[in-house]
């Protein structure tokens, strides 16, 4: 922004401030010191003529705001000018809150104050009044990879919401792994006038509805289908995506994309590891997934053996087979669809003979929520046999098969005959390589780690995506191979901007959860879109329209910040020079903390933003007895724990000045350094969790935080510094007695060791 | 008077929990005009009388602070507390809605400084800890309520203490004046996210929830284990404050039941193993649990979760669904049944017992304002009859956190559809 900043500074006197605070000499601080001409105090600045009175300064040209009042977390809605910039001085629960009433403590508790206006106003000078950078256009267009109900579903409801979709299947007919279902698990659960009884109506297996689909997508005017295709290369970013398409007929056609859903679905699990159940010794012993081929191929006609063609009349289902298993080549997890999938196959059995016996050997069956329940319930009425028992081997027992099991309510070894056995085998995610394995073999140091990654990635499913993107070809893993998620609160963060997953490639899922997952896809695809056109930011910083701005001039071509960008968003270029994708960016500034020389910065949030505060601190001398502790505090956890510890009346020394940041993964070093140097006795870093399943929307800021501060003990040690003088603590949000705790500590430590002696 | 500009191009979202939210939030973050309707005084829901989430065993207020933020934030938003959904009329597209907003007797110039609760005297149950502690009739719900702003008991109006209260007021914003209102307004598409309540124990007569202090319920020891809550993180018990370290867990209590709920809840398998590890950390070595089932349904990647809590010794499951519990002369509840596995009678004293009661809809079945498909559970299914009405989350069936928020983005997506629909009939 090449306009003129012009400064205005607010201070509310409300809440007690002005009772316990000199709020004339913090205005003579902000107006000497700080440097804003203009300051005004108010009584109660939130209040609708406080408001007014602040844009009435923004009509008449204020660019910049300093207000002082309560936390920058307290009537945020009020104090919302999103066409300026604006710093917050947190005098309420940052000083008046948090430092008791007493006559003994009004120094400090008013040097605490001043200290946070001299900051605000520090900051302040630095921010920028952030532009749009108009990096893309709205692009409606959305890529869906994988032609399976997911993909389907997810390319409908992007339709039906009006926007185009593309969707690219890998086979010659769409369907997918679901594509063989004689039936489906029902839907719903009873109706709401079916009694609680024996022998009432509960929903029965139902048309699968594939082909009704496969339909819809064919007639839809807003989806292009390509079959036989896959994505040669996908590069760019949200609201400028561009995919190579490629058919094995070896044309490729090149489509631009506002976003992407990856909706690969599942492979079925391979139960030639499954040898103790006979499978592909008899084919007797048949999977789930091929028992819906059995079905449908019947259609409703008696259910055959397959090796001799006699009618079943007994069949037996193995639940968790090759599942919830530790065993090498079984899946650790459960696949959450088996048990409704049996109950419904068993059905299959009971409906064109309600004398075959059907027993399902189960551990714990697991059918959840309304629907779930009443369809077992429904096997349960139908006769099916429910045994809780653990299967250890099938054999063959002349034309028929044994099972061999632990019953577990008799608590005894035994067995059952029968003509058929059906496996009820997982899912396993159709995902590609791991993009970090790609990247291990691209950055060993050596031949033999490269050997043993390169060996790694040999195995590695072929890539889905193929995104030219400088961290890899796919979307990152959390576990068991499954696509990344943040798993509670924000299902569908992944950390490539843009680019959802959908479906079971996600995580296990049956088809109605897949089609509902697939809605949620598109809803957040479409967003994705709708935002980089306004090259606005995504989740969580919706709306920001900052975005990492770096001098190439300086830059060492180091690559820290490529490889430390949680979200893939950097790539580079030939000489190795960071290539930013805006669009790609969450705005975290794990970036601007990993540069060494320091060239990386946020129009609204800088290495000088936050420099400038620490500078802006009053360091008393070596003898005043008065430390200062610098405290750099995630803003999402530990600024709001400190906030709370306030407003519960807990206690914290006056002697903390605190910082908040997007991320400990911003912290740039050199604030560390400059800190020290400008006579901080103690810093305090406060970061979120870090431990293996990632925690925060920002993954992994607060690990590489630690990693970067385990490094600067040299600094300390040239700076003749006791090392205890830096502490890097792991805050949760309801951390509210033990931050200001950890905080006391700190005080404690200096009046230990010492004060700095850098004081000048 | 509150007033709401709304269109039929407007989303009504009822319910402010953690679906509702989400469903607001992102429709409203894709440019849409979101009304954000919600019966209690603040935002958040069940949600924010959680301790932690399973199965990261991480804090629910974390993610709530970006929820809030965003809320906060967002000009395409409207938030209307102490409000209810009286009436719905129309069809997908055209709707008006009859909202009924109770009085908070505090306006939006408060400014959470707590003056008013230092003024009053009167003491009630705090509904926000289950009656396990008392709060002031001025107060703030809970301390991180959004809005920040504070409500008067109705019971104080008309009494000395709202007359304290709005004298301690040095911001106007208590007025005694304040009625109960009702607004109309237009919307396009309506998303239902009116969540879930805890089964009533007391119903399970063998149980004794309503004669025996020491059996709780799953979302009372929540509150308890809270480092914030009412016994500052303590698990003690209810009846005479000793460390509760010997502690039952009863599945499916009132769940996929004949007598009770049909249906099963889902998260409780999970919320008894999350509350189980919330035992084992307290008392180490000293902590004993057992946990009662029928099925232990930690399902797809919760795995994980369920392999890593049974591999300490403290734990014991038992495929159990208790006949009854007595209590002893100490007040110890005594859980008596039989073990499947092997059929052997049990009578095993606890120091707590806890009822992992199920989850039902929050709107009865003949509470809807309006027609919708609804199942014999209550809760509401996916069906063109319901126009232009999206369930989102456990409105829609028993659905955990993650489960409720992915279920509430697309149920965004949908109403979406709906309003995007009319836009493109009117250009």
């Amino acid at each position: 922004m090449a306009a003129e900043k012009k400064f205005a500074g607010y201070i509310c006197t409300g809440c007690g401030i002005s009772e316990r605070l000199n709020v004339n000499q913090l205005q003579t601080v902000a107006t000497r010191e700080g440097k804003i001409a203009e300051v005004k105090q108010h009584a109660r600045l939130c209040a609708p003529d406080g408001v007014q009175l602040i844009r009435d300064d923004i009509a008449a040209g204020a660019t910049h705001l300093m207000i002082a009042g309560c936390s920058r977390r307290s009537k945020m809605e009020v104090f919302n000018f999103p066409q300026v910039a604006m710093s917050r001085a947190n005098l309420r629960e940052g000083v008046i809150w948090a430092r008791p009433n007493a006559p003994e403590h009004q120094e400090t508790t008013q040097e605490m104050a001043a200290d946070y206006i001299r900051m605000a106003c520090a900051e302040l000078k630095y921010l920028n009044i952030a532009s749009p950078s108009a990096e893309q256009k709205l692009n409606k267009n959305i890529l869906v990879v994988g032609g399976g109900v997911t993909g389907m579903t997810a390319a409908l409801e992007v339709a039906a919401a009006g926007y185009p979709a593309h969707l690219v299947c890998d086979e010659g007919e769409l369907g997918g792994a679901w594509k063989d279902l004689y039936k489906r698990v029902p839907f719903r659960a009873a109706a709401s006038e079916v009694p609680n009884g024996r022998d009432v109506d509960l929903p029965l297996p139902e048309e699968p509805g594939i082909a009704e689909m496969i339909a819809q997508v064919q007639a839809n005017q807003r989806i292009t289908v390509h079959l036989n295709a896959h994505l040669a290369k996908t590069s760019g970013a949200p609201g400028r995506f561009a995919a190579d398409i490629c058919n094995t007929a070896g044309a490729t056609v090149t489509e631009n994309f506002g976003a992407i859903i990856q909706a690969s679905d599942f492979k079925p699990y391979d139960a030639q590891q499954l040898p103790e159940f006979a499978y592909g010794k008899t084919p007797d012993v048949v999977t789930n997934f091929e028992l819906e081929r059995l079905a449908k191929a019947a259609n409703g006609a008696p259910l055959k053996r397959p090796s001799d063609g006699k009618v079943v009349e007994s069949v037996t289902f193995i639940q968790c087979a090759g599942q919830r298993s530790e065993q090498d080549g079984h899946l650790p997890y459960c696949s959450g669809f088996c048990c409704t999938e049996s109950i419904k196959q068993a059905l299959y059995f009971k409906t064109q003979n309600p004398d075959c016996d059907t027993t399902i050997l189960f551990d714990d069956l697991r059918t959840p929520g309304a629907a779930g329940e009443d369809f077992y319930r429904c096997g349960q009425q139908e006769m099916v046999t429910f045994s809780k028992g653990k299967a250890s081997a099938v054999v063959k027992n002349g034309a028929g098969l044994t099972v061999k099991f632990k019953d577990l309510i008799l608590n005894e070894d035994t067995e059952l005959n029968c003509d058929l056995v059906v496996l009820a085998t997982g899912q396993v995610p159709n995902n590609g390589p791991d993009p970090y394995a790609q990247l291990a073999v691209d950055e060993a140091e050596t031949e033999e780690e490269k050997e043993a990654a390169r060996r790694k990635l040999e195995v590695a499913p072929p890539s889905i995506l193929n995104l030219d993107y400088r961290q890899g070809t796919d979307l990152p893993q959390l576990k068991h191979g499954f696509v990344d998620s943040h798993f509670i609160c924000f299902p569908y963060e992944t950390r490539r901007t843009g680019i959802y997953a959908a479906g079971p490639v996600r995580r296990p899922m049956d088809m109605k959860q897949a089609m509902d997952d697939a809605a949620g896809a598109a809803m957040k695809a479409i967003q994705a879109a709708e935002s980089a056109a306004n090259s606005a930011a995504v989740h969580p910083r919706v709306g920001d329209l900052s975005y990492p701005k770096f001098r190439k001039e300086g830059c060492t071509q180091c690559k820290r910040c490529t490889v430390e960008c949680p979200f893939g968003a950097i790539n580079e270029d030939e000489q190795k020079y960071p290539v930013f994708n805006e669009s790609r960016c969450r705005r975290c500034g794990t970036c601007m903390g990993a540069c060494p020389v320091r060239v990386i910065s946020f129009e609204n949030y800088s290495i000088d933003s936050v420099n400038q505060q620490i500078k802006a601190v009053d360091i008393p001398d070596e003898f005043s007895e008065k430390p200062r502790i610098l405290v750099l505090a995630c803003e999402n956890d530990a600024y709001p724990a400190l906030d709370m510890a306030a407003q519960a009346g807990i206690e914290t020394t006056p002697f903390v000045r605190v910082v908040p940041v997007r991320c400990l993964g911003s912290v740039s070093l050199s604030w560390i350094t400059d800190s020290l140097s400008s006579g901080f006795d103690g810093i305090v870093l406060m970061g979120c969790r870090r431990d293996e399943d990632y925690q925060c929307h920002f993954v992994r800021g607060s690990a590489i935080a630690a990693e970067r501060l385990s490094k600067v003990g040299d600094t300390l040690t040239q700076l003749n510094l006791e090392p205890e003088r830096i502490v890097v603590h792991e805050v949760a949000i309801t951390d509210l007695a033990r931050a200001p705790r950890l905080l006391n500590d700190m005080a404690a430590t200096i009046e230990k060791i010492g004060m700095s002696s850098f004081k000048f | 008077m509150t007033a709401v500009i709304a269109t039929n191009e407007t989303i009504l979202v009822v319910g402010g929990g953690i679906s509702g939210m989400t469903a607001a939030l992102e429709a409203a973050e894709t440019g849409k005009q979101v009304v954000l309707v919600e019966q209690r005084p603040y935002l958040g829901g069940r949600v924010t009388q959680l301790y932690k989430y399973f199965p990261k065993l991480c804090f629910p207020t974390c993610g709530l602070e970006i929820n809030q933020r965003r809320t906060k934030q967002n000009p395409n938003l409207t938030i209307l507390t102490l409000a209810e959904v009286t009436g719905l009329t129309g069809s997908a597209g055209a709707y008006t809605a009859t909202i009924t907003l109770a009085p908070r007797y505090v306006n939006e110039r408060c400014t959470a400084c707590g003056d008013c609760a230092t003024a009053v005297e009167a003491e009630f149950a705090d509904e926000y800890n289950y009656g396990l502690s008392k709060r002031k009739g001025a107060y703030l719900p809970y301390r991180m309520a959004h809005p920040a702003r504070y409500v008067l008991d109705p019971a104080i109006i008309g009494t000395a203490d709202a007359e304290k209260a709005k004298a301690a007021c040095k911001y106007d914003a208590i007025d005694l004046e304040m009625r109960e209102e009702t607004l109309e307004l237009r919307c396009g598409a309506v998303i239902w996210a009116t969540g879930w309540q805890p089964y009533d124990a007391a119903k399970i007569q063998p149980y004794g929830y309503d004669r025996f202090p020491n059996v709780i319920t799953s979302v009372e020891f929540e509150r308890l284990a809270d480092v914030n809550g009412p016994t500052g993180g303590k698990i003690v018990r209810p009846s005479d404050g000793k460390e509760a370290k010997k502690i039952a867990f009863i599945q499916c209590a009132g769940s996929r039941d004949r007598n009770h709920l049909l249906h099963c809840s889902r998260i409780c398998c999970m919320a008894s193993l999350k509350q189980a590890t919330y035992v084992l950390d307290a008392f180490a070595e000293q902590a004993e649990v057992n946990v009662y089932y029928i099925d232990l349904r930690s399902i797809d990647r919760f795995e994980d979760f369920y392999n890593k809590v049974r591999a300490n010794q403290n734990i014991k499951f038992i495929k159990s669904k208790p006949s009854s519990i007595v209590a002893d002369k100490d007040g110890n509840p005594i859980v008596h049944g039989v073990d499947t596995e092997g059929y052997n009678r049990y009578a095993e004293p606890h120091d707590l017992v806890v009822l992992a009661v199920g989850m039902e809809p929050a709107v009865k079945k003949d509470a809807f304002p309006i027609s919708v498909q609804i199942n014999r559970e209550g809760f509401i299914e996916a069906a063109p009859e319901n126009g232009g009405i999206f369930a989102a989350g456990c409105a829609a069936d028993a659905l955990d956190v993650n489960r409720s928020a992915q279920h509430a983005t697309g149920a965004a997506l949908r109403a979406i559809q709906v309003i995007n629909r009319v836009a493109r009939a009117e250009v």
